[in-house]
Parts: structure tokens; sequence; C-alpha cells
């Protein structure tokens, strides 16, 4: 017990500093805050991947009583240590995203339209605003059949975070 | 039926929703991912940019130190001496040397008429998108005449504006013509009904900085009451030989080069340093500080401002190196002269090249107080509360500022009183950074515009633009790295007890932050830079896989050329200033007698007689002189995938 309490310390003092590190670079007054705006990215900089609501009820664990716009690392420190530890927010396996995609592509043709994937991600779920949706469709668009062949897109994608 | 259908349907659509939420989840943290990549590269440029300008900074030090001591080594050789304390001996037949250049008829460039016109503007403008150079003959002049109409202007130009006339304000536009262009495009050229204020670094780092310097210039003389120029830190001869102005005109004007970056250095110093608009909002390149004297800034004498590199001398022989000594909220109030019945004197006093410099590189934090700007080596933080003092002292409402890159173009603080407005776009790399610049007019809100400019038609996708902004900054990171590749094997080894060549990812962070002192997340970064296994190991060598310095000689150490390749710009600057004509080569005596003093003020650990063999073996013609440009070449950083490339393709 007493070992594996250890460890956590161990672990706990590592993420401390990655934690750290990945605030800083939000920092941009150098005064240990953020930008409440900027919250997300570092939380899923870190590797996880919550939810918009998951992303929301996160925040108000971090901000202060009366929102000032900014987060505090003596706050968010704590908060995110706990959710790497308990290893919340896994990001999600290549193969279950592809079966994801190919739920959506119910004609089973191996892509996607682009008007079908708008509608999919502007008007269900936890919907993209209009700048997401146009930055998704740059990426994942084949400008020549207009249409997204996902298969070759969260390849693509995966190859690039590695 | 009708049940089992549409609990069927509300199945399907479950899982449609189940699986949309996935895809959304999936693509939100990606997209985070990439955002992070893109902060960590800017932070990567931004930190190497100001420990560069740090370095810059040092070199004036050196200076003093060399002064110090070359005239005590070589009496029978004081060019060098001559060449940092006298003023330039005024270029009174510069009018006759013009006349003497002729322009060819087969010059097929564009061609100035004096007086300027309007007409003069849209044509170099024009010619410039075409990428045509002008013609040495008229750079000269209207760099002779730009220079005779500064002279007549005051340290600080009061304008005035109204709602049909709105002033712009453009900040750092570092040699890009397409921002420059695009900013003309977007909102007009300049003239009496469209006046401008460029906040200064016009010039430096990019390729374009005489072609910007002659459009600016030329619109000046043509609306001299709407053209406004400040001086940046960049307007100074001394920066331009280490940011590459000084190479762009020896390179475009092989002929006359010379000559114009004589009349180039005398003319920076007749630039305005600030401009008031309605008597409300200061504009100037860097910022201020706690004894910024508005009163003091109008009264002194412009021209006297050297370069940041050239202190005033001090007749006891100190240097000026104790006005980095300034502590944390100290004021300095050093009395106007240092001996009042001085003869007078051709440097400004301490105080007064304190407040220029001040303003040419301070930069604002939100931290209160007054601080050395330690990163850049030159001028201070100040924060809100110095911003609020200073303005108030001199019933002013808003500082405009330039000087730092931002991402948006522009950026506000200080509770609003401070504007930064930078307009070189992609700054640092392609997709960097926006450009921005300001519309003013009395009474009304400042106004921001922001560009970038784009070589493709559309937008790249944003992780094609991250991956080119982190493969440029990586690189640029790995060079500074190998520079310093044997003090971190040795910081490395004390960590490494075990003598395994591994170590904790931690150690290493610890390592490479205390040795290359660049404030960097190195444990996100890692993963760029070393190999570390399953265990979290850090194979500390692998640091220096990709990259390595070309040897120019076999039989020289590697430390040698490892320190020569780290101080390469300090050297670069160093060998053109004593080389005062530019010819390229200075002779081994001079480049031995500038070695010892540098290697002493630096405390490099090489010893003279290396540095020697080395100067020797790359004296080809065995003629007594050192071409130092093909010299520091020789020093340079072969990258791993760059040498697998040019072997594909001549393979």
């Amino acid at each position: 017990m007493a070992e594996e309490k250890e460890r956590e310390e161990l672990a706990a003092a590592e993420f401390h500093k990655k934690i750290k590190e990945a605030f800083e670079v939000f920092d941009h007054e150098s005064n240990n805050t953020v930008d409440v705006r900027e919250i997300g990215t570092i939380i899923r900089s870190l590797g996880c991947c919550p939810s918009e609501g998951e992303l929301h009820d996160l925040i108000a664990e971090v901000e202060e009583e009366e929102p000032t716009g900014y987060i505090r690392f003596e706050k968010f420190l704590p908060v995110m240590t706990q959710v790497l530890l308990e290893r919340k927010y896994r990001p999600i396996p290549e193969d279950v995203l592809l079966r994801a995609f190919e739920v959506l592509d119910s004609a089973k043709h191996g892509f996607l339209t682009k008007e079908e994937l708008i509608k999919y991600m502007t008007e269900e779920g936890e919907p993209f605003s209009q700048e997401e949706m146009e930055e998704m469709l740059s990426a994942a668009i084949d400008p020549e059949s207009n249409s997204i062949h996902y298969k070759d897109y969260i390849t693509m994608m995966a190859i690039d975070e590695n | 039926m009708g049940c089992s259908s549409s609990s069927s349907k509300d199945k399907r659509s479950e899982t449609m929703l189940k699986a949309t939420l996935i895809i959304q989840n999936w693509y939100r943290g990606n997209r985070a991912r990439l955002k992070a990549r893109q902060q960590y590269a800017l932070a990567i440029f931004r930190s190497i940019e100001y420990a560069d300008e740090q370095g810059q900074m040092q070199l004036s030090s050196f200076f003093s130190f060399m002064l110090e001591n070359y005239a005590h080594v070589h009496q029978d050789d004081p060019k060098l001496v001559n060449r940092l304390v006298k003023i330039q001996h005024d270029i009174k037949n510069s009018r006759d040397l013009v006349d003497l250049i002729v322009v060819p008829d087969s010059y097929d460039g564009p061609r100035l008429q004096f007086p300027l016109t309007f007409t003069d503007i849209v044509s170099l403008v024009e010619a410039f998108k075409q990428q045509q150079i002008l013609h040495a003959h008229y750079v000269l002049e209207v760099l002779i005449e730009t220079k005779r109409v500064l002279m007549q202007m005051p340290n600080i130009t009061h304008v005035k504006t109204s709602p049909s006339k709105e002033i712009t304000i453009c900040g750092d536009l570092h040699g890009k013509l397409d921002d420059l262009c695009l900013i003309f495009y977007k909102n007009g050229l300049p003239s009496e009904n469209n006046p401008y204020v460029f906040n200064g670094d016009f010039v430096d780092r990019g390729k374009n900085s005489i072609e910007i310097l002659m459009i600016l210039f030329v619109s000046f003389l043509v609306f001299p009451e709407d053209l406004h120029l400040n001086r940046g830190n960049h307007e100074d001869f001394m920066m331009n030989l280490r940011y590459g102005f000084t190479k762009e005109i020896l390179h475009k004007y092989k002929l006359h080069g010379k000559r114009i970056l004589q009349i180039l250095e005398e003319l920076y110093t007749w630039l305005p340093i600030g401009t008031i608009i309605d008597d409300e909002v200061l504009v100037i390149h860097g910022g201020i500080s706690e004894s910024t004297d508005l009163n003091l800034l109008h009264r002194l004498e412009r021209n006297k401002m050297r370069s940041v590199l050239i202190p005033p001398m001090k007749d006891s022989g100190e240097y000026a190196t104790d006005l980095k000594q300034n502590k944390v909220g100290e004021t300095v109030t050093a009395p106007g002269r240092i001996k009042p019945n001085e003869s007078p004197s051709e440097d400004l006093s301490v105080c007064e090249w304190k407040q220029v410099i001040d303003i040419l590189w301070s930069d604002p934090r939100s931290k209160k107080g007054c601080y050395p700007n330690t990163c850049r080596g030159g001028g201070c933080y100040f924060g809100p509360d110095v911003t609020a003092r200073i303005l108030s002292r001199h019933q002013l409402k808003m500082l405009i500022r330039s000087h730092e890159c931002k991402p948006e173009g522009y950026e506000i603080c200080h509770d609003g009183k401070v504007v930064t407005v930078f307009s070189a776009s992609n700054y640092y790399e392609e997709g960097s950074n926006r450009g921005a610049y300001i519309k003013l007019s009395s009474g009304m809100n400042p106004q921001f515009f922001q560009y970038q400019v784009t070589k493709a038609t559309c937008l790249k996708p944003f992780y094609k633009r991250v991956n080119t902004l982190e493969m440029s900054a990586i690189k640029i990171l790995k060079e500074r790295i190998i520079a310093r590749k044997s003090d971190l094997i040795c910081a490395f080894q004390l960590e490494d007890k075990k003598n395994s060549g591994q170590i904790s990812v931690s150690q290493w962070a610890f390592c490479m932050e205390s040795i290359l002192r660049l404030n960097l997340p190195w444990r996100s970064l890692s993963l760029h830079l070393v190999d570390i296994d399953r265990d979290g190991k850090v194979d500390y060598m692998s640091s220096f896989h990709d990259i390595h310095i070309e040897k120019p000689v076999k039989e020289v150490h590697s430390a040698l050329i490892e320190t020569l390749y780290r101080y390469r710009s300090d050297l670069e600057t160093v060998f053109n200033i004593i080389d005062s004509d530019h010819s390229g080569l200075i002779s081994m005596e001079e480049f031995r007698a500038m070695w010892k003093l540098f290697r002493s003020h630096y405390s490099v650990p090489i010893e003279d007689s290396q540095v020697d063999y080395l100067a020797n073996a790359m004296d080809v013609n065995k003629d007594g002189s050192i071409d130092f440009n093909e010299f520091l070449k020789a020093f340079h950083v072969v990258h791993r995938y760059e040498k697998l490339k040019k072997d594909v393709n001549f393979g």
C-alpha cells in the first residue's frame, strides 16, 4: 500500500511539471493565469478528450467564485492532476472512430458527402460552430470528389499526431 | 409493428448520435493539440529571437572592452578605434558623387524624377512588385535628399487628425514587401488625406528592406507633413550587420553598396524617435521606462545616437555598462552631462542615451514596476503603473508601440492604455501570425485591421500550417542545441550517475533549460528532440543525432568548431566593424588581435594557437588576409533530413 502511494506521489510530481509547462505556454502575461477560453486547449493538449459538457463542468471547478475570465494556476493544478491520475477522458481509439464514421455512412459508400458531414456535425450532438466546420472540411475534403474519404482522413490525422 | 419500427428508428438515431459525439469529440481534441503545438512553435521562435538580441546587446560591452584594450595593443593601427569613436566624416561631396553615377539607357527599372511626385510612389510600388531593382543612382539621390529633409524635423512630431482625415499607424515591417503592398492595397497609398505613421523596424530579416525604405522615403519626400517615420531599434547600422540588411545591400548593389551603407548609417540617426497624435497618443517603437522624460527627449540631439551598441564614452574610462546595473525600481537621475564644462561632446550624455534606448527597446508587461529587460539585454519591462504615471505626467491618453510580434497582429494591454501593432505577417514562418494596422481619428475609438499574406490562393488546412511552423521551429532549436553540445554532454553525464547513457525526462529537461537558458516547455518538446524508450528513459546522446556542424578543416577540434559556430553572429558583426571599407577581407593580424580580445572577454576556453591554425588553413591564397564571409560560412550546420534529400536528388 505504501509503495503504491509512493508511486502515486511520484506520478503526481511528474504530472505537476507537465501541467505547468502546458499552462505556461498559454500564460501570455507570465502571471500564472490563462484566458478561460484556452483551458479546453490546455486540457486537450495534455492528452485528455473531455466532451464539451465535461469541459464545461471542469471549467466550473477551476473558475473563481466570481468568474473573471481568467483561470489561476493554483486552482487548475490540483484539478488537472487528479484528472491525469484517474486517467479520465481517455482519447478515442482509432478503430472506434472509424466505426463512428461508418455508422454515419449509412449507404456504406466508404465516404461521406460534404452535405452529409455538415448536417451531422452542425445539427446533432454537440454541434460545431461554423469556424470548426470550415476547418474540418479544409483538411478532410477531397477537392475532386467534394466528399470525405474518412478512412484516409483518420489515418492522415493519426500519422500527423505521431 | 409500429412500435418495433419506431424503436429501431430510435435505436438507429441513438447510435448516430453517439457516433456524431465521438467524431466531434475527437475533432476538438485533435484541433486543440494542433493549437498547442502552434503555441509551442511560437514560443520557440520568440525565445530564440530575444536570446539573439540579448547576444547582440552583449556585444556592446565587448566593444567598450575592445576600445579600452585595442588602443593599447595597436597604437599604430588606430583604424578600429577611429571607426567606433569618431563620427563619419560628413559626406559633403556626395551630391557630386551621385551625379557621377550614370544610369545607362539599357536600365529598364523604375526611374525617378526630382522633385518627386505621387507618380513616383506609384511607379516604385509597381516596379518592386515585379521584383525590379532601383538603380543605385536613384537610391543615393533619395537617401541624400531624405536625410536633408529629416534634419529639419523635430525629435517628436506633433500631428493632428480630424474625422475626415484619419491617420494610419503601421508597426514593424522588417523588409516584407508583400505586407506593405497589402496595406496599401487595403488602405490606399499615402497622400495628404491619407496620412501614415510607420513605427520603426522597416528593415532586416525580410528580403526587401531596401525596397521598403525607398517606398517610405519617396513617400516622405512627396508628403513630408503626412508620412511620419519613427526610428526603430533596427534602424541601426550595427543591427543591420547581424540581421541581414547589410548583406542585402551589398548583394543587390555590388558597385555602390558601400556608399549606400555609409549614407544610410547617418540617415538613421536623423529619423525622429516618436510621434504625438492630437496631443493624446504617443507613438514610439519600443516602450517607456520609469524615467522616461518627453521634455528631455524633445531636446536631445538625436543624431548623436549612432548605435545601440556604441554607448557614450566616459572620460574616466568607465564603461557605460553600469547602466545595466540599474536595480529594480531605481530611477536613473543622472545629470545632463558628466562634466558640465567639457568641450561639446560627440556623444549623448549617458542619461540621454539611456532614455533613447528605453524608447527603442522596452516591452510592456503585466507585472508592476520597471525592470531591466533581461530577455533582450536592453531597455526595460514596464508595468501598468509606469504607463499610467508617465502618460498622466505628460497629459497623454494612450501609448502605441510595436517591437513585439503578436499572433493577431496587435494586442491591447495595461487597461487599454498600451497597444502593440505589428505589421509583418508570417514573421517567424508561414502561418505564424497575422499583421495589423490601426486607424485613428480624434474623438473616435481606434480601429484595428488585420491581414495575412499567403502564397497560395486559399489557406492551407490548419494541420499543414502547424506542421510547417513546427518543423521550422524545431530546426532552429536543434541548431541552438548543437552549438552547446559539449556543455550539454557534461551536464547530462553529471546526471547519469550510472553511466548508462540514459536519464529521466525530468533530468534531461533540467539540463536543457540550465545550459540553453531558453524558457521552453522541454517535456512537451522532448518527443521532437530525443529518443525516449517505453520506460520514459531518455537516450541523451540522441539529442545530437539529426544534426552536426560541418568541419571546414579535418584536424581541428570539435570543441573549437562548436564554439566558433556558436559565436558566429557575434564574430560576423565584429568582423564587419573592422572591415570598414566592406571589402570582405581582414588581415591575419587584425583577426588574431580581435580574436584574442574576443576570447578573453567572453571567456572562451580555446587556445589561440588552435584558432591560428584554423585561420591559416583557411587562408587559401596565403596572402595574409582572410575572407571572413568564407570563414564564417564554413561553420554551417547540416540537418540530417536535408542531407538525405540531397542524396536522393543526385543519387
